[in-house]
């Protein structure tokens, strides 16, 4: 090391341990998406019948992705571009540029989950009076959102403003306290809240008249869906979108845990758990709207809005007023929303606060207090207004099945087939690790997955391209649609060029290539 | 509810609950690795 310039080696934060890894990460797959979407999706998709794709999907594609993100972070101990910069070497630094464009669909996703958290926390204050009235959907578009025709308004909506803001203090006072003090605390606390609150809310579902037929029509298995290629692609997107995987959640987490941590056994149990409380919300939500269908006289299959924002904040308030003791079924709705929400959305945020934290040389409090304000003007600026439902609904449409699915792909493919390094994250899967993977693991991420979500990545692009979406106006989906595309691509390439204030170059990955595999281990590893 | 849907619910919860159940108690019994490679042992204080 040269004198001019001495290396000042700054420890990483780290996780207390296994157990508030496991929480933390666990907090984080947890979700609006396992309450909201895959109740409706898998009843969408053969009932019981989509247990067999759910699984293949789950074994074949979650989970390698899900160990291939461990592995990035915990090898390269960085944020997203720390840790692509790292895997490239010398010879491809340009990889940085992977890492930025996943810091970049944190950051837009943040801006609206924000939002639907804030949402979520009126409705748990609505349900007290039951304010939503005799015409729920009315009330949530027209009272309490103002929605607008599509367009930029700058009218905000005092009802959502001020949750908003409330979510935004919360969240920068948890990346400011840090890893072990912040976001494991949080998750430590909220996530056993969450699962009383969610268990109770479910033993009251399934005491509700009718909750039979709610769960006779989710479960009932219609084997044609198997011959639909549909289906299987809704399987792999549940997945892929639930475990919170490819876009630098779990390569950041991954990099708080010390270098000797075991990482795929934590990997299985935060996979199963993740999928356990998709079951456990599937198993709720359909026998409330078994309750519901009965109260109306109609058939399950009658029923709309079955999944995302119509399913909470239409369907229910609705089904919560029909209910005797509605007011508490519907705060233990919204507040499980708002909690699961909340345990996802740091995770998010997470990654944007710790690349900018390195890349620029900033202290956590520092980062914590750019990066959460920034967001949180844009955020406030974007979502509280008349228009915010339908910028919202926009852009989690393209950041989602445009942004994260292409990261996946693009990750998948420079880090197997170009820099060819599959051999060499596998091999520090199992030096560290206890559940030894074999080379079947390099096939799936290296084949299956890019190909699956190659798949699902084209026919989006087409679709949207060509109808559209949602009946909404050309311009309005360049803008939010397109634009926020354009914007990542945009952040990835800049951000990449911008110099580091201390170079994360000197490096030395640990362990050693030559030691990744103990010799003790190399035969059970090559089953 | 049918007995089809009945199977169905139950092997669900079979499955996938028997799944993070499994994966939790393979975790009990093998926590860590007994044998890492030398070094990677520097612990973060904090300050």
């Amino acid at each position: 090391m040269t004198a001019s310039k001495p290396v000042v080696h700054r420890p990483r934060e780290e996780w207390t341990g296994q157990v508030g890894f496991i929480l933390a990460a666990i907090g984080s797959a947890v979700g609006l998406g396992n309450i909201w979407r895959f109740p409706g999706v898998a009843y969408e998709n053969g009932g019981g019948a989509f247990l067999i794709p759910y699984l293949v999907a789950l074994l074949t594609a979650g989970i390698p992705i899900l160990f291939l993100d461990y592995a990035i972070g915990h090898r390269f101990r960085g944020s997203a571009p720390t840790a692509f910069r790292r895997l490239g070497g010398e010879r491809a630094r340009w990889l940085e540029s992977l890492g930025w464009f996943q810091v970049a669909i944190a950051f837009v996703i943040g801006l609206y989950y924000t939002a639907v958290i804030a949402w979520a926390l009126s409705y748990f204050v609505f349900s007290f009076d039951l304010r939503w009235g005799d015409d729920p959907a009315a009330f949530f578009t027209g009272e309490y959102l103002s929605t607008g025709s599509p367009g930029i308004s700058l009218e905000f909506v005092p009802g959502v403003l001020i949750p908003l803001a409330l979510v935004w203090v919360a969240t920068i006072i948890v990346l400011a306290a840090g890893v072990a003090k912040g976001l494991q605390r949080v998750n430590v606390v909220f996530l056993p809240v969450l699962i009383v609150a969610f268990l109770i809310l479910v033993v009251r579902a399934l005491l509700l008249e009718g909750a039979s037929s709610g769960l006779d029509a989710l479960f009932t298995p219609d084997w044609s869906a198997l011959a639909n290629p549909d289906v299987w692609i809704a399987a792999y997107s549940q997945i892929f979108f639930s475990l919170s995987i490819a876009f630098g959640i779990m390569i950041t987490y991954a990099s708080y845990r010390r270098r000797r941590s075991n990482l795929t056994g934590p990997g299985l149990v935060v996979a199963f758990a993740n999928s356990s409380f998709e079951i456990l919300a599937g198993i709720g939500v359909f026998a409330t709207i078994g309750f519901f269908a009965v109260q109306q006289g109609v058939s399950v299959a009658e029923v709309e809005g079955l999944t995302g924002v119509g399913l909470s904040f239409m369907t229910f308030p609705a089904i919560v007023s029909q209910m005797p003791g509605g007011a508490i079924f519907g705060c233990l709705f919204f507040g499980s929303l708002a909690m699961a929400g909340f345990t996802s959305l740091i995770s998010v945020l997470q990654v944007v606060t710790a690349a900018v934290q390195e890349k620029f040389d900033l202290g956590r409090r520092a980062a914590a207090l750019s990066v959460g304000g920034i967001s949180a003007v844009l955020s406030i600026l974007l979502f509280s207004t008349t228009t915010g439902l339908l910028a919202l609904d926009v852009t989690d449409q393209w950041a989602n099945n445009v942004g994260v699915v292409a990261s996946a792909v693009l990750v998948t493919i420079l880090v197997v087939w170009v820099l060819r390094r599959a051999a060499e994250l596998r091999g520090h899967l199992n030096a560290v690790s206890t559940f030894q993977l074999g080379s079947i693991w390099v096939a799936l991420v290296g084949v299956v997955a890019p190909v699956v979500l190659g798949y699902m990545l084209v026919q989006r692009i087409i679709s949207l391209a060509i109808d559209g979406y949602s009946d909404m106006p050309g311009w309005y989906l360049l803008l939010f649609g397109w634009g926020t595309i354009a914007f990542i691509l945009v952040a990835a390439v800049v951000l990449a060029l911008l110099p580091w204030r201390r170079s994360p170059d000197e490096f030395i990955p640990w362990p050693p290539r030559a030691l990744d595999t103990p010799p003790s281990r190399r035969k059970e590893a090559s089953r | 509810m049918s007995t089809l849907a009945i199977v169905f619910l139950v092997l669900s919860i079979l499955i996938v609950w028997g799944g993070l159940s499994a994966s939790i108690l393979y975790l009990r019994s093998h926590p860590e690795r007994a044998d890492y490679p030398p070094g990677g042992d520097e612990h973060y204080t904090p300050r």
